[in-house]
């Protein structure tokens, strides 16, 4: 299960509609198994239907993450117009096995966001817990 | 010879290694699809063959991250 602060959860879908009409990237990191940060990272694509990190701001943000004592626990990204679910390219650029892969979905009404871990090419969905403020 | 490799502080029994080879001596998988930086500067992925790693060297690695919503 991926517990997330609900804060978290409304930066990246904000994320995700501030790069329309492009795919936002991000990571998240945890904090005694509570994710309740976010790396907002350049899609160096710029594309509607793919993204790639540039590996420079990767490195920034993963040295950031060990310096504040957190845990790299799983990457976001957005589909502008496709359903919240792993892609056939998803899964086969999934080489992190250690990471939650949470999708944000902008093609319905409401943006919907899941999250997914994807194992050697197999895919399972992962229950996506959010966290109020009040209730942390 | 002493590295740190992702912050952490290691010993190997090596005394020489290319990247290509440290990354196949801690069993990394698809090394093909990594990058890596040395002493903060990213190394082009056609030099990790050649590239050597010395003694307190600082070494990061981390997984390309792309996706896609074609296919």
């Amino acid at each position: 299960m991926l517990k997330v602060k609900e804060n978290v959860i409304r930066a990246i879908i904000s994320h995700a509609e501030k790069e329309l009409p492009y795919e936002a990237c991000g990571y998240l990191a945890a904090e005694a198994g509570l994710v309740g940060h976010h790396y907002e990272m350049t899609n160096t694509d710029k594309a509607a239907d793919h993204f790639s990190m540039d590996p420079q701001e990767q490195f920034a943000a993963v040295k950031d993450i060990r310096n504040r004592g957190l845990t790299l626990c799983g990457v976001y990204h957005s589909h502008p117009e496709t359903p919240a679910r792993p892609s056939i390219e998803d899964i086969r650029l999934a080489y992190d096995p250690d990471l939650s892969y949470v999708i944000i979905s902008l093609a319905g009404k409401e943006p919907i966001v899941k999250s997914f871990l994807i194992k050697g090419g197999e895919v399972s969905p992962e229950a996506l817990e959010i966290l109020k403020e009040e209730g942390i | 010879m002493q590295i740190t490799i992702n912050g952490e502080d290691q010993q190997l029994d090596d005394a020489r290694l290319t990247i290509a080879q440290l990354l196949q001596v801690k069993d990394v998988e698809s090394p093909d699809m990594v990058s890596v930086q040395l002493n903060g500067e990213i190394v082009d992925r056609s030099r990790y063959d050649a590239t050597e790693i010395s003694d307190n060297d600082h070494v990061e690695f981390l997984y390309f991250m792309g996706g896609g919503t074609f296919a």
